[in-house]
């Protein structure tokens, strides 16, 4: 039966070539823009975890009241110890310190004086630990455009970018001018061993990357550090977990010590939660409209078929052909003609989401006033589910539209079949 | 008939038309806290969320132009100076032997991590030469009758763009200050007390500064000694004087 039916849909053309057509566009619509929002997202979420937000991040209460202002002065104290708790009470956690601090850059001449100065978005690494594995974790030796990375301390990358606009070469002196921890000035001495390019526009701006030692002496932060970011060993986000791990460390908080630790979810900060959840609601919203409107397309493809068809339907019910036979027959068309069309369509999905996952699209462009971290570069990326989400849609839709047409059969009356064909 | 004569006798008494010329009150204060030059000592407590700590300074100053200051304690803060000269600001820091320029949205940054910015520091004209005045009512603070006076910016480069003040309607100084941005949010507060007579003017010898736009309990700027129209040496106000 299969057979015959598809040597019908091969052989007459005009009856399959259509839906074919509308079946593959739609499907591969649907499978190349799930993998690009999958890609965009993943890229996002990465770079956010990465950079800024970990999987899981330990701040104190209050500095998380105010951690758009990158509040040093509520910062977590005695770090050392704590980082020994959570690395011995959650192994599968690789815990590190960090400090995110703002500030000036001021680039002396040779009397010593203020040649050129911007604003500098200062992030202080465990740079010369080897074992934090940070420099892997934020790409730091491939992001690296001229010079070499700190080798001891006094040392700090920085924005390429910056050094551009500030005319500064490796191995110059620069001078950071901020505040510690109490609010008092502060200055202090780096030379350049690198500048940097991540592909962040949020990060390239102003960047300095120095030792959490020198920024903890430079900062009044003795034993401290802003924040100390949690990663998962397996490398990849898992929100369950995350959540699970905060719940066990917060239950023991202390609510009336505006300083105690407290733990946040990688969702919970830099707004992602509302974000995620928006991507995925419109990526649901997005595959049912696509549903709805190829079903309505291929009704009318099949009512037009149908009446093309008119005539070889009334002589297979003037031939005694049950009505419930024609109409299974014209599903099962129509399941081999959506299983076509679906196969091609998530091949060419599949294609053009493998190209975009090395090529993406540069939106560079429109980050360059920007805060948030995102990636100048978009990405699509391959996911299983990549196979059955157009695939699955794409079937129903062409059933869906042939049952819809199909129901006109049921409306005919055998009795005036012959005088309907003037046999 | 009888009515008319007491809406009269009261306009001619208590009504709005009887404060006094508001830019002569502000000419008043700046006769009293303004002088050709001064030599001050003073301190700066800063409150902070997690503790409080006191910075002390010596300060000169000449006219609205030039002034220099040496921070003395704590070690911290030991040595570094700032120096202004017309509207440039240069900042020694020992440590790092660099005298640093600040220019532009830095010298609206807080000064030691104080309530006071770099702008409050460096503002040293007369109050009648950048604003219009208008007095608008008056109330009295710790038992003292003052004016309160609604000042407008009439100059463009003024860091706040109105304040209202408080005038003591004695000794002419203010014992309370709001300073507004030009969107009309109220941005700073000053406590001005200690109200003392020396060298036949009267002064606030304590001020603490509230930044509205940060918790906390403010910043008290306390001045332990002032000397006015002193002789201070022109070397003072050099950049040379920075790294000495």
């Amino acid at each position: 039966m299969i057979e015959f039916l598809l040597k019908g849909i091969l052989r007459d053309k005009s009856r399959s070539l259509l839906p074919i057509i509308i079946v593959t566009i739609g499907v591969s619509l649907t499978v190349m823009l799930s993998g690009y929002i999958r890609g965009a997202m993943g890229d996002i979420t990465d770079q956010n975890a990465r950079f800024e937000t970990g999987h899981v991040k330990v701040v104190t209460r209050a500095y998380h009241e105010n951690m758009d202002q990158l509040p040093i002065d509520l910062a977590l104290l005695g770090v050392d110890s704590l980082q020994e708790v959570l690395s011995t009470k959650y192994p599968d956690v690789q815990w590190v310190k960090r400090t995110r601090f703002g500030g000036l850059i001021d680039v002396p001449d040779e009397n010593g004086e203020t040649k050129g100065q911007g604003p500098a978005a200062g992030m202080s690494l465990q740079l010369l630990d080897d074992k934090s594995g940070e420099i892997d974790r934020l790409n730091i030796a491939s992001s690296l455009v001229k010079g070499n990375l700190p080798t001891k301390r006094g040392e700090a990358l920085i924005g390429d970018d910056f050094a551009h606009k500030l005319q500064i070469e490796t191995g110059d002196e620069i001078t950071y001018v901020g505040s510690t921890m109490n609010g008092s000035m502060t200055f202090k001495n780096f030379v350049v061993s690198g500048t940097i390019r991540f592909g962040v526009a949020a990060m390239d701006r102003g960047t300095i990357i120095a030792d959490i030692a020198d920024v903890q002496e430079m900062l009044d932060l003795f034993d401290g550090s802003s924040e100390i970011l949690g990663y998962f060993n397996e490398g990849v986000y898992n929100d369950d977990k995350a959540k699970t791990l905060k719940a066990d460390f917060n239950q023991n908080l202390d609510a009336a010590d505006e300083f105690a630790p407290m733990m946040l979810t990688l969702k919970e900060q830099n707004n992602l939660a509302s974000y995620l959840d928006y991507v995925d609601l419109y990526s649901a919203f997005f595959v049912g409209i696509f549903v709805m409107a190829m079903s309505i397309v291929l009704w009318n493809t099949g009512l037009l078929g149908g009446l093309r068809r008119y005539q070889e339907f009334g002589i297979r019910l003037a031939l005694g052909e049950a009505k419930n036979q024609i109409y299974k027959t014209l599903i099962l068309e129509a399941i081999l003609i959506g299983v076509i069309g679906s196969v091609i369509g998530t091949a060419i999905g599949l294609g053009i989401t493998f190209y975009m996952q090395y090529e993406g699209i540069d939106i560079s462009e429109m980050l360059n006033n920007s805060t948030m971290l995102m990636p100048t570069i978009l990405r699509s990326k391959f996911t299983p589910d990549l196979l059955y989400i157009g695939f699955i849609p794409g079937l129903i839709a062409m059933v869906i539209g042939n049952a819809l047409s199909g129901i006109g059969i049921y409306k005919r009356e055998t009795a005036v079949l012959f005088k309907e064909l003037e046999v | 008939m009888k009515s008319l004569l007491v809406i009269v006798f009261s306009l001619i008494i208590g009504g709005g038309g009887d404060f006094p010329d508001a830019n002569e009150i502000l000419k008043k204060v700046d006769e009293n806290l303004m002088s050709k030059n001064r030599i001050t000592e003073s301190k700066m407590v800063i409150y902070g969320r997690r503790n409080s700590r006191t910075v002390t300074s010596k300060g000169y100053s000449e006219g609205d132009t030039k002034s220099f200051t040496e921070y003395l304690s704590p070690e911290r803060e030991k040595g570094t100076k700032m120096l202004k000269l017309e509207d440039r600001l240069w900042i020694y820091s020992p440590s790092t032997d660099r005298t640093i320029q600040l220019s532009g949205h830095m010298l609206r940054q807080s000064v030691m991590g104080s309530d006071l910015s770099y702008e409050d520091m460096m503002e040293d004209r007369e109050l009648t030469e950048i604003y219009n005045a208008k007095v608008i009512g008056e109330e009295t603070i710790e038992d003292r009758k003052v004016w309160i006076l609604e000042l407008t910016a009439k100059v463009d480069d003024v860091s706040y763009e109105s304040r209202k003040s408080w005038i003591d309607q004695e000794r002419y100084v203010p014992l309370k200050e709001e300073l507004y941005a030009k969107s009309g949010q109220l941005l700073k507060r000053i406590t001005l007390s200690q109200v003392e007579r020396l060298d036949g003017r009267w002064f606030p010898k304590k001020m603490n500064y509230k930044d509205m736009l940060k918790d906390g309990k403010g910043t008290d700027f306390i001045i332990e000694k002032i000397e006015f129209d002193a002789d201070i040496p022109d070397y003072i106000f050099s950049k040379a004087s920075l790294k000495k």
